[in-house]
């Protein structure tokens, strides 16, 4: 009793290991469930491992086959690239001119946009699907039929082809993500002096000039930000694809229209108990990212010396 | 000339930018009135064209047999165990958090930076890296349809340790601190009875994020909480989806009971809502 007072005083008065305390939690579980399933995720990698038991060592080849022989891994980053353009990168094409509109001077009740905007952005992937569910319905919804009745052009199979498919889930992105990237454009915003717009405009530049002058380089490393974000999130989309196709079982729909490289991931892994290259699959996506957010930082640092 | 023309330009320019405005109001928050219309339909008036845009006379019947007649989720534990996980996730998150975030801020200590710069770094590891592994040791455990399983791994987060630190860095004084030393207080005595108070708005910040990213969370619950009556809103939101053809009305209904106490929260608090989901992204 009294002995182990005595230590917890020594330890609970001891300004030098207190700080070693305190973060020890971090560490404890960063090496549990962090970095040793991260290790084996690598060791599982280059053996035919499987739900079933492990069937041998095997190199690279749970790697290479990704390139060479497998199906479906291709269609997988194809759709990943696309969906990270039109679902991901396009959302700062809207939010950067969103920001400025809201940012207007003459703009009374600023934060109700604001917060309208940003709404979208607290529901969950599930919700999402569910709500846009009825508008996109092939049949009933509302939006084939303004495309037939009001544009009076075909209305699409939203869920039922490749590119449609690309469509819904770039629709379903950006409607939930601009206003977060919005918001963080107009903080950046509020940052920029009001004087160099006013300098410009003394010197006789147009609006749209003012901001091709003066905004989009002196937002750069807030639009620097925002990419490096959608780039983490957007080649690993999982969720959505995952949610709208129905799981598992359609391997991303009709075409594999949605089929993502995480999606793919998760097939491997848990459906059909192929751990070793789903773990494969987990390395080079980690490597794509990477390489995608070390090009967007030279990217800026060019931009920026000019 | 042009002075004349100004006023009418000015009129003509705000009207342009609240028409703008509006519209992607308009935009941005349709899909929130429209589950509460579909969740107001009986199946009898779902399907008509042109298709519904006001509000039906049904939205008690599809809760009531979302709640109390459907079979295939069982939806109010599913939401009871969401609300159990999110809060008990916010509260050991911000315990830990805020620990670590203390000794990052306000303790001199060898290895301190390194220590600093590892644990930003590992937010680098994309979460599916390890996934496979993480699930196979969640299985080897034990924890599979267990609350811990998505409550323990992520108590001690880096995000939530870096935030913490900034934040006390600058609001807490380093001389009250002493203070406290003098008078007697253990170094886990400053912790809990000085530092936890004076540290509340960061506290607020992180339980923001915290739930809101535990109330959503789909990929964790479907594959650690496979049991339908130990795991989560999304998850039987998605299930009840799936498996109740043309039932929209009950769906919506679901989906609405699901998203409306983070939709009043946001209202009622929209500023420190928006500010502290951004703060993690702005700052890091």
């Amino acid at each position: 009793m009294t002995l182990t007072t005595k230590l917890w005083e020594k330890i609970g008065f001891n300004q030098k290991l207190a700080p070693y305390l305190f973060v020890s939690p971090f560490f404890i579980l960063f090496l549990i469930f962090g970095l040793y399933p991260i290790g084996y995720s690598f060791y599982m990698s280059l053996f035919d491992m499987r739900l079933v038991g492990n069937r041998g060592f095997v190199g690279l080849a749970n790697y290479t086959r990704l390139f060479t022989i497998d199906e479906f891994f291709g269609t997988a980053v194809v759709n990943t690239l696309i969906l990270l353009v039109t679902g991901s990168l396009l959302q700062h094409v809207f939010a950067i001119p969103m920001a400025i509109i809201v940012n207007n001077p003459r703009v009374r009740a600023r934060h109700t946009f604001k917060a309208l905007f940003f709404a979208p952005f607290i529901t969950s992937t599930v919700a999402t699907v569910i709500i846009f569910g009825m508008v996109f319905d092939h049949n009933y919804g509302l939006l084939n039929w303004i495309i037939e009745n009001v544009m009076g052009m075909d209305g699409l199979r939203w869920t039922g082809r490749s590119g449609a498919i690309k469509a819904t889930i770039s629709i379903l992105l950006n409607w939930r993500f601009i206003g977060f990237n919005m918001v963080i454009y107009l903080a950046g915003l509020q940052g920029i002096p009001k004087e160099l717009y006013e300098a410009a405009a003394i010197d006789g530049a147009g609006t749209l000039q003012q901001h091709r002058l003066i905004t989009l380089p002196l937002l750069l490393p807030i639009i620097f930000f925002g990419v490096s974000l959608s780039l983490i999130g957007g080649f690993q989309l999982f969720d959505e694809p995952f949610v709208l196709l129905g799981g598992y079982d359609t391997v991303g729909g009709p075409g594999q229209g949605g089929l993502t490289i995480a999606y793919y991931l998760m097939i491997l892994g848990f459906k059909n108990g192929r751990l070793g290259r789903g773990a494969a699959i987990a390395w080079v996506l980690f490597f794509i990212i990477l390489l995608a957010t070390t090009a967007n930082r030279i990217v800026t640092n060019r931009l920026q010396k000019k | 000339m042009k002075k004349i023309s100004t006023r009418g330009q000015n009129l003509a320019k705000t009207a342009a930018l609240y028409t703008t405005l509006v519209g992607l109001a308009f935009v941005f928050f349709f899909p929130f009135y429209y589950m509460f219309v579909i969740a107001s339909h009986p199946r009898e008036t779902m399907f008509r064209t042109p298709p519904n845009i006001w509000f039906g006379g049904a939205l008690w019947d599809n809760i009531h047999r979302l709640l109390f007649v459907q079979e295939q989720v069982p939806y109010l534990t599913n939401y009871a165990n969401s609300v159990i996980i999110a809060v008990l996730t916010v509260l050991t998150t911000i315990f830990f958090c805020t620990m670590g975030g203390f000794a990052l801020a306000k303790y001199e200590f060898r290895g301190k930076k390194f220590i600093f710069i590892f644990i930003l770094s590992t937010m680098a590891f994309p979460p599916f890296l390890n996934i496979i592994p993480f699930y196979r040791m969640m299985v080897a455990f034990g924890w599979i349809n267990s609350w811990r399983a998505l409550i323990v791994p992520g108590m001690a987060n880096a995000m939530g340790i870096f935030l913490m630190r900034q934040y006390m860095e600058e609001s807490i004084p380093n001389a009250l601190l002493d203070a406290a030393r003098i008078d007697g207080l253990s170094e886990f005595g400053i912790l809990t009875r000085i530092v936890f108070p004076l540290a509340k708005p960061g506290m607020g910040v992180l339980a923001i994020i915290t739930f809101v990213g535990s109330w959503n969370n789909f990929l964790g619950a479907f594959i650690l909480l496979p049991n339908l009556r130990s795991t989560t809103l999304t998850v039987a939101l998605n299930t009840l989806n799936a498996v109740s053809f043309g039932e929209f009305g009950m769906v919506y209904a679901g989906t609405a009971l699901a998203i409306l106490p983070l939709l009043v929260i946001f209202f009622m608090a929209s500023q420190q809502f928006i500010s502290g989901l951004t703060t993690g992204s702005v700052k890091g």
